[in-house]
């Protein structure tokens, strides 16, 4: 997804803008010129001229130009379906391995994945079970990393 | 006193658990330079929450060994496919295909890898040369000094060889930015956290690395149209033959390969890709046969081979002895040397000699070591490159998951690698590019740091950043580069007229 240089422009212009007001409240130190908001009060200074200078550039390319250009992939359903799937994918790890464990939730994110993409079926299950097992041993047993055992705390190993 | 640190740093290096990593991490780096689509700076994104858990010696010796190995890697699917499987092989993707197509994939291979290691140990021994006198002279620098170099070398990455300097510029303010948030600032005050704890100690580096370069990666792989080609060639011969003629025949392209990729690398802000892009163009223009060039002629990629190598072990200079990196793979390497609280600059020379020194060797050794792997690996590769991606994908997005998990055990690291991951998959939908913005990230504490001690030291006057003669002459050569467009846009406009309407 493509969009109008103006269009960004724009957003990083208000981005700045909020910036320049938090560093404002922030308080100076006595006896000091320069206080914790100078150097990040600066840095959004110049976004904000590169972002007009970004929508004034915008502004000339729009003549030939849609505000949003749709990417070739976000018409294909296909690919459209599996950037969505990629990123509910983490999200629901974010919420869901707590509870459910990183053993179910490897293994469902695996095979979610592995389903989308057009893995012959008879694999998938194997596939996604042997990987996610395989990671667990590397990372909790070589590595220590305390991933969360969940659901299936009470047969731990 | 030399020959004892020496002496350490062979221990250091030469210990069955490094060798070990550094065996593996060879694969590794091979294994992903030679699928299209993962890139060298991909490959050490996600090694780098495994090297969270090792000793510092290991730990930049797998980063160092699986670079050099992706940079070669990267040519055998652009000889055989014709795509590069890492950036750096782009310039030379068709040469080599066409050389292919006429049946010289085993030349076109050979001179990849054996010129390569050429380059890498090039940039190597000039590494070793002048660092330590670098060294010497960067101790004698002070806040402002430092404030220029890390102004030098941001102005580079922005300035040289982005299409939109603007957009660079932009992605690099807001990389600063992200660097501003947290403690971990001269006044020790919270900023830009939104009362959110976990951002407290600022955004950590590696979970944001792993989304800009691994999780966005994958995002641009599963919406890509384009279906894989199909392999050019099924049998590879022996890769070595011929390569001392070529050796005897083009010494000149060699040594101009690796000098001008050392320089490159050594330029903050440019790396691999360009020097073998910048490589190639040169190796043409002195050809005594330039028209040969695009038709499957292995001069270019004998001269670019080494020189995307050699800019390896150049990026590597500012980046151990000032610390400021020259590309978007020191700038993940100089976040874990940071971790593993081997700050990099000039003290380290003073301090910890024997690390530096098996760096030195590291890179000599992974240098030696491609030629036998990335022999076996030419010898697989038909194999390899058949290697299901449906597959792989998924796989790489749970490493992704678990690496970000485990530095700080929370799923903290995983949102940041969805975030980042996202955000800059549409920054590179719509051209900005993302390597400014972790230069930013990593150099913008150091930076606000030099910043702020020079204004308190001078009172709040500026001109003193321009008195000291050092710090003049980096103010020196700073604006010029950043003039430097200006310029030759001007030069442009004064030669052809009025630059046409833009065509996008």
């Amino acid at each position: 997804m493509k969009f109008n240089d103006t269009l960004s422009g724009l957003a990083l212009l208000a981005l700045s803008l909020l910036i320049l007001l938090t560093v404002r409240t922030y308080p100076d130190i006595p006896g000091q010129n320069i206080g914790p908001g100078a150097f990040p009060g600066l840095l959004a200074w110049l976004l904000a001229l590169c972002s007009v200078l970004l929508i004034l550039k915008g502004l000339k390319t729009k003549k030939h130009e849609e505000w949003v250009i749709i990417g070739g992939w976000m018409k294909s359903w296909f690919h459209l379906r599996n950037f969505l799937i990629t990123v509910g994918c983490l999200s629901f790890y974010i919420f869901a391995s707590d509870y459910l464990g990183f053993l179910i939730c490897g293994v469902l994110v695996l095979s979610v994945m592995f389903a989308a993409l057009e893995v012959r079926a008879k694999w998938i299950l194997p596939i996604a079970i042997i990987v996610t097992f395989v990671v667990h041993t590397i990372f909790y047993k070589g590595l220590r990393v305390p991933l969360p055992w969940g659901l299936l705390m009470p047969i731990q190993w | 006193m030399t020959t004892a640190v020496l002496l350490q740093a062979f221990w250091l290096v030469f210990d069955p658990y490094v060798l070990l990593v550094i065996l593996c991490s060879a694969m590794f780096g091979l294994f992903v330079g030679c699928i299209p689509g993962l890139s060298a700076t991909m490959a050490t994104a996600l090694l780098v929450p495994i090297t969270f858990f090792m000793p510092p010696v290991p730990a930049i010796a797998a980063i160092v060994t699986a670079t050099a190995m992706a940079i070669f890697s990267g040519d055998i699917p652009g000889a055989l496919l014709r795509i590069p499987g890492t950036p750096a092989s782009a310039a030379y993707t068709d040469e080599a295909y066409q050389m292919t197509l006429k049946g010289q994939a085993e030349i076109a291979l050979g001179a990849g890898l054996v010129f390569s290691a050429i380059g890498g140990l090039f940039g190597t021994i000039v590494m070793v040369l002048f660092s330590p006198g670098l060294a010497e002279i960067a101790l004698k620098f002070s806040s402002f000094e430092y404030f220029w170099l890390v102004v030098l070398g941001l102005a580079g990455a922005v300035f040289i060889g982005n299409t939109s300097v603007l957009k660079a510029c932009i992605s690099l303010l807001l990389g600063l930015l992200i660097a501003c948030i947290g403690l971990e600032n001269p006044a020790g005050m919270l900023r830009f956290t939104f009362g959110m704890k976990e951002l407290m100690s600022g955004v950590e580096l590696i979970p944001m690395m792993v989304g800009m370069f691994a999780v966005s990666e994958l995002l641009r792989y599963i919406t890509n149209l384009d279906p894989p080609p199909m392999i050019a060639t099924e049998k590879i011969g022996n890769i070595f033959a011929g390569m001392w003629g070529l050796l005897k025949k083009y010494p000149w392209a060699l040594f101009r390969g690796s000098v001008l990729g050392t320089i490159i690398g050594i330029q903050p802000g440019s790396g691999a890709d360009m020097a073998s892009w910048l490589s190639y163009a040169m190796s043409k223009k002195f050809s005594k046969e330039p028209e040969k060039f695009g038709t499957g002629h292995v001069e270019g990629i004998v001269e670019s081979g080494a020189a995307n190598n050699s800019s390896l072990a150049g990026a590597w200079i500012p980046a151990i002895v000032f610390g400021i990196p020259g590309d978007s793979i020191t700038a993940i390497a100089i976040g874990v040397l940071y971790l593993k609280n081997m700050n990099p600059g000039p003290m380290i020379f003073i301090n910890n000699p024997e690390n530096i020194y098996a760096i030195f060797l590291v890179f000599i050794l992974a240098n030696i070591i491609m030629v036998p792997l990335g022999w076996l690996t030419v010898k697989i590769a038909t194999k390899i490159l058949r290697v299901q991606r449906n597959i792989l994908m998924p796989i790489i997005l749970l490493f992704c998951i678990v690496g970000s998990f485990s530095i700080n055990n929370s799923v903290w690291g995983v949102f940041l690698i969805l975030f980042f991951g996202v955000v800059s998959f549409i920054f590179e939908e719509n051209g900005f590019p993302v390597a400014p913005a972790i230069l930013g990230v990593v150099l913008g504490t150091m930076m606000e740091e030099n910043f702020v001690t020079s204004m308190i030291k001078s009172d709040g006057d500026p001109l003193v950043f321009f008195t000291r003669p050092i710090a003049m002459w980096l103010a020196i050569s700073t604006i010029i580069i950043l003039l430097w467009p200006v310029g030759t846009w001007a030069y442009d406009r004064i030669k052809n007229g009025p630059a046409p309407e833009p065509s996008q």
